[in-house]
């Protein structure tokens, strides 16, 4: 009855060598993100344990005790703070002048354009940017830890447009009318409909720009430029946990490396959460 | 509720005064004012860097800071050839080694797995991602490196007649090299580039699909002949993206490349890439105004870089989408 003979040897031979290369590569894929969580928990976890490491500044001290990182998770929580507070209005913003008002005009293809390339810049270009404007020129010259902030909102700016773009899209044309038709203003459209109803995706957004840049080195490098003494004044240097690591590293004392292998695990500890909190606030989201 | 359903009371909705509508003029002009705004500042801080870099250039000329090959901050000298070498040699090893396995990894997540495990893995990938760059840089000096280096050899040895990865008998890799560099560029770019593929793959038609499995294409068939061909460009563009990445990535690098400012002669050398020169060099550079040119000339070679790659990404990445919205509006 069947008219379709059997699939031949070679044929049924290649399909099974090439989806076994194809799962092969695929469980590579996963090797990396095991090991590193794997080597950041066995070298970390001692260390992080210890609750000195968390109420004590690093000492500076060539031998004893090394300290721990209190400026730093409260430096990074500081500096990422202040660039939230600046990236996320003007992000938002800018979408909401691209969903809203700009449309397909040329002006908003130009803005959409130069957004893009603002997420290609490499981070360690946002600080050189920060450096030769704020840092080496002008009254306010020297390193402070505002100054890492903006690098940090920069390269904040582009990831917070590009999400709530997506997510202004998605409000359904028929809620701008209906509001509109009831003989709300734009103003009130915007802020009584469009901003709330598309809220979730919108705190999503930010919440994964707010992770990537609590991860970022090299726009701090010569924008805050580090320290050691717990300062929460965000005019002057400041300790980041970012900094902190990638200068325990390059000592390569081995008490300062256990330090940054816990250090890494309270970083991404707290990316981490970050991640999940956007998960869990995007699976809100009325529209997406 | 009252008895009016218009926003503002009894006001007639179409009379409204130039005063009733002054606070939606307001937001569309803050809006666009901020807009021109964020121009005004990408394009200054351009202007800056050009104006910044130019010292090295007038000693040195654009051409010479970039194809001379010799990079020595105490002489004065700065020709950025071996941190170019460096920045494309380590970009290509991350595309070799990322991208086949990123690839492979959106193929058996959007076609092959179980459809349970689809969630899970997607996240899981992503979570690469969320790694700080510092910490692959960690990991991969205190782990890579050393557990690494016997394959290395083996590899340099066995391999000896291939240039640029056979390694004479008498030598040993370095520590801190190339391909450490490129293999940790590779798990960087890979949640981006298979974030893209997956999309591209999800959007090819079901109809391309279901065409060549009735035709009695086994699963593989279906993949080769329906779905990478149409999924290709997607493909490219998000490994180009990737690229883009690579090529800026400082601190990772900075921390594995061993830095040291000259062209190695096969992959297990020592090298240096432009955006690491930047990070390392910075300190000693602050009191020295050619050094910091130099720099600033280094980051400018690298922004224009990322810009033409990333340009380029996206108009591969955008004419298959419009390509396809085509096909969709004919369909």
């Amino acid at each position: 009855m069947s008219a379709l003979g059997p699939i031949s040897t070679r044929r049924r031979l290649t399909d099974k060598t090439a989806r076994t290369v194809v799962l092969i590569g695929a469980a590579i894929a996963l090797i990396p993100l095991v090991l590193v969580l794997f080597y950041v928990l066995k070298r970390g976890l001692g260390a992080f344990l210890n609750v000195d490491f968390f109420t004590q500044d690093p000492s500076g001290r060539f031998l004893g005790n090394p300290g721990g990182i209190r400026s730093a998770i409260l430096g990074t929580i500081e500096i990422v703070g202040l660039a939230t507070i600046i990236a996320i209005p003007i992000g938002i913003g800018l979408a909401l002048y691209l969903v809203e008002f700009g449309k397909n005009s040329l002006f908003a293809r130009v803005v959409r354009y130069f957004v893009d390339v603002l997420s290609g810049v490499p981070s360690i270009v946002f600080g050189l940017f920060i450096y030769i404007t704020l840092v080496v020129s002008g009254a306010i010259s020297g390193f402070a830890g505002w100054k890492g902030s903006i690098a940090l909102s920069l390269l904040m700016l582009p990831i917070v447009t590009r999400a709530s773009e997506v997510v202004l899209n998605l409000v359904p044309n028929e809620l701008r009318e209906a509001a509109l038709a009831l003989g709300s203003p734009r103003w009130r459209v915007v802020a009584r409909v469009v901003l709330p109803s598309a809220l979730p995706g919108l705190v999503t957004g930010s919440l994964l720009a707010i992770a990537r840049a609590a991860g970022e080195t090299a726009p701090l490098l010569f924008t805050v430029l580090g320290a050691k003494a717990l300062t929460l004044n965000l005019g002057d240097q400041m300790n980041s946990l970012p900094l902190q690591i990638f200068n325990d590293v390059r000592e390569a004392q081995d008490r300062l490396v256990d330090r940054a292998w816990a250090s890494a695990l309270t970083l991404i500890l707290m990316i981490l959460i970050l991640n999940v909190a956007a998960r869990f606030v995007s699976r809100r989201n009325r529209f997406a | 509720m009252s008895a009016t359903v218009t926003a503002r009371g009894d006001d007639p909705i179409l009379g409204r005064s130039p005063r009733d509508r002054l606070p939606d003029r307001i937001l569309q002009w803050g809006l666009t004012g901020l807009a021109i705004a964020i121009l005004v500042l990408i394009a200054y801080f351009f202007y800056k860097l050009i104006d910044q870099s130019t010292p090295v250039f007038q000693q040195s000329g654009v051409f010479a800071f970039v194809f001379d090959n010799d990079w020595d901050p105490s002489k004065n000298i700065y020709g950025a050839w071996p941190l170019v070498v460096g920045t494309i040699v380590t970009s290509a090893l991350a595309l070799l080694l990322g991208v086949p396995v990123a690839v492979a990894a959106a193929i058996y997540v959007s076609e092959l797995c179980p459809r349970p495990l689809r969630g899970p893995l997607t996240v899981v990938i992503d979570l690469l991602a969320a790694v700080p760059s510092v910490v692959y840089g960690l990991w991969g000096v205190f782990v890579l490196i050393p557990a690494l280096r016997p394959v290395e050899n083996w590899i340099g040895h066995t391999l000896s007649f291939v240039p640029f990865i056979g390694l004479p008998d008498d030598q040993t890799v370095a520590g801190p090299n190339y391909f450490i560099a490129g293999l940790i560029l590779a798990i960087m770019i890979l949640p981006i580039t298979s974030a893209i593929a997956r999309e591209v793959i999800a959007t090819v038609p079901k109809e391309h699909k279901e065409a060549a499995l009735a035709l009695g294409a086994t699963r593989w068939e279906m993949i080769r002949m329906s779905i990478i061909p149409y999924a290709r460009p997607g493909i490219v563009g998000g490994a180009m993206l990737g690229l883009g990445r690579a090529i800026g990535e400082t601190i990772a690098v900075t921390l594995v490349i061993g830095n040291a400012p000259v062209i190695g002669k096969n992959i297990w050398d020592q090298g240096y890439t432009l955006a690491a020169v930047i990070a390392n060099e910075f300190g000693e550079a602050a009191s020295d105004k050619l050094h910091t040119s130099a720099l600033l000339a280094a980051g400018l070679v690298l922004f224009v870089l990322t810009l033409v790659i990333n340009a380029l990404a996206r108009a591969v990445v955008n004419r298959r989408s419009e390509r396809r919205m085509q096909v969709g509006a004919a369909a």
